[in-house]
This record gives structure tokens, C-alpha cells and sequence, in this order.
């Protein structure tokens, strides 16, 4: 079973203190086998949002909503259940200090 | 240069061979790194750590993300246009849904 | 060198500025830098030429002069030169570069006009961003024509930048098929920096010519760039044929004279033979674009001998086929006026009525300012003043603060 973690870092991909932490943790989801893809994204101003109406292309500055875009990066994991999923979002550096980490079951076609 | 996608709405104006359709000619383009489509936002779960350690598990997605996300793609163009271009082309740009372009970093 | 001698050699250097940069970001793909080395180059002329002489081309003699400080940079940094040669790569891969014009420089400024006036750049920005790069102004001088702090404009700019950088936003002109949709943004970004140039939103000076000349330059810059836009043509023509009243627009007093007050003996000649071809441009070979439509208008005007002999029903249709390009209650607004020129003020203030309570006209002074008008000349002043009044109640720069106080006084001694 698949599964994204979206880090919700405010796009903070941390301090060089953390840094080391996110090589281990980088390190220990490629190693055990579970790692499907993963990116950490830059940052948050960086955003376009991009829509369609009426056929008409309307591109604009920012994240899609009032409101900060708080995404920081994500893995998908591919693990046999959500408990184990839940482990590897309580190992990730980006649940700590604040963070969080969201969890959500890919659709398997 | 790697973008993400983030396909912020239901998509549901769109039929699923719109979606393969798309899915097929990221595919075929050359630039496809990685996509996966998620399932129903109910199904989220979201863990935090908290100050002594504890973690903190909660039904449903990060509250203050208000996050609406139905799927991803990671893409590898040369630009932004390239990359908004792709994201117009995405169903999940149509019917009041949005995508928002990111990018990516590169570790040298 | 004396400062003054110096600012002048900088206001020659303006419009290099903006080609020399604009041919560096095409070659190294990195607007930073591409600026720095622009800067180092102009400060070397500034050392250089008044010993040895003007070069013969000082065009290419900045160019050699910015690429070798570029190269060595280079050369200093290998991790920055591997980044910008891969950049080098995917930009190539996006746009093959065409071989450089036979000789001279290749001007490169249209993708730099369609970077600066990128829709994924905040709309607020595009202006100052277009000011400082094409235009060449400095960051203080970009502040100061937005009448905001040095600093406040340093961050803007930095923020716009990076995400240039940051989003990899590229230096390309769009293809013929997005011109439709990438076009109106460069045009309203130089058209913002015209209506600024007129913002009547605060200051003692009605007009801020040195701004207003910014954008016709620009415009004029563009033009050449894209001959064969029509609307580019209607954006110039637009500016012009509405600079040239420049000078009619205010009396001794400094308060604003109205469009049929103006002594038409003060307008500027010049400027308007430049904007009538212009005009005719805009308007031939297809359907008309907002820009044009605004130029025929602001023409109709130019060409007329006084307010009782323009050619008022034209103006009504012209603002009826604008109204269909850019539907807003600004633009009925407006139409009302040249309505009530047109048919009489009863029948224009009726249209005016009729937009009481639109969003978009809540807090403009122009709608109680265009009411007051007409009811004036109704002659039924009670209501004028008081029309008036509520106009003053919003009304921001000081020229229009006199003019409806003038206005005002006279209708209260009725």
C-alpha cells in the first residue's frame, strides 16, 4: 500500500542543525525499501497557481488560497499498512519542533 | 528544472479518461519523475511530535494546511511556463479545482 | 567626475542599461548577475571615458566590458559557472538561440519586457520591476516614483527577483499563439507606470512627467520591438495623445482644468502627429483591442477645434465597442459623460443614476465629481454642491482638490 507524507514545514526545510537529521532520515527510508518518490520544495513564495475557466488559462502569483502555502516537501512510502506509515511520519524530521505530517493513502488503480 | 504539481480540487467535472489521457502524455512527453493520486481526504491522518517528545496523532489532514489535495505530479521541464503549461493541461485545473506549481530542489 | 556631469552620463546610459542587460541575462541566464556586471561596466565607462574618449560603438564597448567581468566571475566561482551553464542548457532546450543579427548587438529587451510582466510575478510589481530593468532607473529612483520608501522598493524588487530565479520564470518571447494572452500584460504593466506617472492618488503635482515619460519611452522601446501589434501601437498612441494635454490640464493656480476648458492652443503639437498614425495603425487589419479603441477616442479629441464641434457620437460608439472588450463600470461611466455631451446632461446623468451602488466606482471621486458636473450645468445647484462636496470627500491630489472646491464655491453663491 502506498502512502504520501506531506511535511508541513511552513516551507521551512530546517535550520543546518536539522539538516543532518533529514540526511539520516532520508537515508533510513531508502534503505529500508519503502521509498516510492520523495522532494522537499523551495520555497513557499516560489508558488504559481495555475486554473482553467471557461478554457481560459489564468496564472497568478502565490498558493491557490488566502493563506500561507505551508507544504515543505513529501515522500511516498510504499509499506504494508497505516500503523507502519504512521511510524515513518513520527521518524520524519518534519513532525518535530512544531511541524506536522499528514498522511494519505494513494488510490491503487 | 523539477516542478510539483498539486492538484487542489475534485476533478470531478472531468471524466477518467481525461485523466488517463493526461496521465498518458506526461508520460510520453518525457518529463513524468513521479505522480500519485490520493485517496478521499477522509482517509488522511496527521502526526505531530510534541514538545516532550510525544506523538501526536490526529484524524484527518493538518488542520491549518486546509489542504485539498487530490493528487501530485513531479514533472522535469526546462521552465516555469513549461511547467504551468503542463499544470493547464491537467483536468484538475478545470471546473473551479486549481494547480499549484512548485519547485523543486535540486541537491547538486 | 562632478555629480551632476555624472547624472547625465547615467541618463545616457539609461537606455544601454536596459539592452546591455537584457543581452547578458540572454547569454548567462541569470538576471543577479547579469545586473552586477551591467553596473561594473557603467562604472568603467565613467572611469575610462573621460580619459580616453567615447568608443566609436559605446553600445559593444559596454558589452565586451560586462561579459569579461562575467567570465571572470566565472572563472572565481566553478560551482555558480556549472549552475549557469546547465541553465545555459535547458534554456536552449526550451528556446534554440537564434543566430545574432548580422553585426550589431542583438536586442534582447522583448523577453526581458515579457519576464518583468510575468503573470506569475505579483501584478503590483510589474510596473517597478519593468521601471528598473528596461527603463533602467535606479531602486531609488523606482521608490521614489511610486512615492514609497527605498526600502519597502528594495524588498519588492529582491522578492520579485528570486522568485524570477527561484520559479526559473525564463527569458523567452511567447509563442505567436500566447502572444494573445502574454501581450496585455506587458502593456498594462507600461500603462501602469503612465497612469502612476497620472495618479491622481496623492501629491501636490497632477502629472508626474518625468514617470509619464518613462512609459512613453517604454512604449515607444516596445514599438519598435513588436512593429507589428497593433495594440502596442494603440498603447503609444494612447499615451501620447493624452501627454500632449499636459499642459492644459492645469491653470495658474495649479488646479485642474477639464478636458472642455482646456485652451487646445497648449497642447502639444508634436505629440499628437507622433499619436494620430499611430491610431490609424491600431485600428486597421483586424478587430480593434481596448488600447486602440482608447487612442480613436483620446484622437477625436486631439482633432477637434473645441468641445461644441468633437465629434461627440463617435465617442459614444467608440466607448460602446470598448465597453464590449473590457466591460467596466468605469468605462460606462464614461460613456455617460460623452452621453450627456452627446443627447444633453438629463439624458447623462440618468446613465449616471443608473451605476449608483457599483462596487467598483465606491470611493472614486470621479462619480460624485462627473454627477456634480452635470447637475451644474443643469443648474441645479443645491444638489451640485452637494455632489461636490461628497467628490472632495475623496478626491486625493491637490490640483483635483481645487478645481472642486472652485467648482463647489461657485455653485454654493448660486
Amino acid at each position: 500500500m502506498k502512502y504520501m507524507l506531506l511535511i508541513y514545514t511552513g516551507g521551512n526545510t530546517g535550520d543546518a542543525g536539522d539538516f543532518q537529521a533529514w540526511m539520516e532520515y532520508d537515508k533510513s527510508v531508502k534503505e529500508a525499501g519503502v521509498y516510492v518518490s520523495g522532494e522537499s520544495l523551495t520555497d513557499p513564495a516560489d508558488t504559481t497557481t495555475v486554473k482553467v475557466t471557461g478554457g481560459e488559462r489564468i496564472v497568478t502569483d502565490g498558493p491557490f488560497a488566502e493563506g500561507r502555502e505551508l507544504l515543505g516537501g513529501y515522500y511516498v512510502i510504499d509499506v504494508p499498512d497505516k500503523a507502519t506509515a504512521l511510524e515513518w511520519a513520527a521518524r520524519c524530521p518534519g513532525s518535530w519542533e512544531g511541524g506536522a505530517v499528514s498522511v494519505r493513502p494513494c488510490d491503487t488503480y | 528544472m523539477k516542478y510539483m504539481l498539486l492538484i487542489h480540487g475534485s476533478g470531478d467535472g472531468c471524466t477518467p479518461q481525461e485523466w488517463m489521457d493526461y496521465d498518458k502524455s506526461v508520460r510520453e512527453a518525457g518529463i513524468f519523475v513521479s505522480g500519485e493520486s490520493l485517496a478521499e481526504q477522509a482517509l488522511a491522518t496527521s502526526v505531530t511530535i510534541g514538545e516532550s517528545g510525544e506523538r501526536v496523532v490526529t484524524d484527518g489532514p493538518y488542520a491549518e494546511a486546509r489542504e485539498v489535495l487530490g493528487g501530485f505530479y513531479v514533472i522535469d521541464v526546462p521552465d516555469l511556463d513549461a511547467a504551468t503549461d503542463w499544470a493547464a493541461r491537467c483536468p484538475g485545473a478545470r471546473d473551479g479545482g486549481s494547480m499549484v506549481v512548485r519547485p523543486v530542489v535540486e541537491y547538486a | 567626475m562632478p555629480g551632476d556631469i555624472r547624472a547625465s552620463v547615467e541618463a545616457i546610459f539609461r537606455e544601454e542599461r536596459g539592452r546591455l542587460l537584457a543581452a547578458l541575462v540572454r547569454r548567462f541566464g541569470d538576471l543577479d548577475m547579469a545586473e552586477e556586471v551591467t553596473s561594473e561596466a557603467i562604472e568603467a565607462a565613467l572611469l575610462r571615458w573621460p580619459i580616453d574618449g567615447v568608443p566609436a560603438s559605446p553600445g559593444a564597448w559596454l558589452m565586451t566590458t560586462a561579459r569579461r567581468r562575467a567570465v571572470d566571475r566565472l572563472r572565481r566561482d566553478k560551482a555558480y559557472a556549472a549552475r549557469l551553464a546547465l541553465l545555459q542548457v535547458e534554456a536552449d532546450r526550451a528556446a534554440p538561440a537564434a543566430p545574432e543579427a548580422d553585426g550589431g548587438l542583438p536586442d534582447e529587451r522583448l523577453r526581458l519586457f515579457f519576464t518583468c510582466a510575468h503573470p506569475a510575478l505579483p501584478e503590483a510589481d510589474r510596473g517597478a520591476l519593468t521601471l528598473r530593468y528596461l527603463a533602467g532607473l535606479t531602486t531609488v529612483e523606482v521608490a521614489r516614483a511610486y512615492l514609497v520608501p527605498v526600502e519597502t522598493m528594495a524588498k519588492r524588487l529582491v522578492r520579485a527577483k528570486k522568485k524570477i530565479s527561484g520559479a526559473r520564470i525564463p527569458f523567452r518571447v511567447p509563442e505567436p499563439h500566447e502572444l494573445p494572452s502574454r501581450l496585455p500584460g506587458v502593456l498594462q504593466a507600461i500603462y501602469s507606470i503612465f497612469t502612476e506617472g497620472y495618479a491622481a492618488s496623492a501629491g501636490p503635482d497632477l502629472v508626474r512627467h518625468d514617470l509619464a515619460e518613462e512609459a512613453l519611452r517604454l512604449g515607444r522601446i516596445l514599438r519598435r520591438l513588436l512593429p507589428a501589434e497593433r495594440e502596442v501601437a494603440g498603447l503609444l498612441a494612447l499615451m501620447l495623445l493624452t501627454h500632449a494635454r499636459r499642459d492644459a490640464r492645469t491653470g495658474p493656480d495649479g488646479g485642474l482644468i477639464l478636458l472642455e476648458d482646456q485652451d487646445r492652443s497648449q497642447w502639444d503639437r508634436v505629440m499628437i502627429d507622433e499619436g494620430e498614425p499611430l491610431v490609424v495603425t491600431a485600428l486597421t487589419g483586424g478587430p480593434p483591442g481596448p488600447y486602440g479603441v482608447q487612442a480613436a477616442i483620446a484622437a477625436l479629441h486631439s482633432t477637434a477645434a473645441d468641445v461644441t464641434s468633437t465629434d461627440w457620437p463617435q465617442i459614444v460608439l467608440l466607448y460602446d465597442v470598448l465597453r464590449s472588450l473590457t466591460p467596466s463600470p468605469v468605462v460606462d461611466l464614461n460613456r455617460a459623460v460623452a452621453v450627456a455631451m452627446r443627447d444633453g446632461e438629463e439624458a447623462g446623468l440618468a446613465l449616471l443614476d443608473g451605476l449608483a451602488g457599483e462596487p467598483q466606482l465606491r470611493g472614486l471621486h470621479v462619480y460624485p465629481a462627473a454627477r456634480a458636473e452635470l447637475l451644474r450645468r443643469l443648474g441645479r445647484f443645491p444638489e451640485a454642491a452637494e455632489a461636490f462636496r461628497e467628490a472632495l470627500g475623496l478626491a486625493g491630489s491637490d490640483p483635483e482638490r481645487l478645481h472642486l472646491r472652485q467648482r463647489l464655491s461657485e455653485v454654493e453663491g448660486h
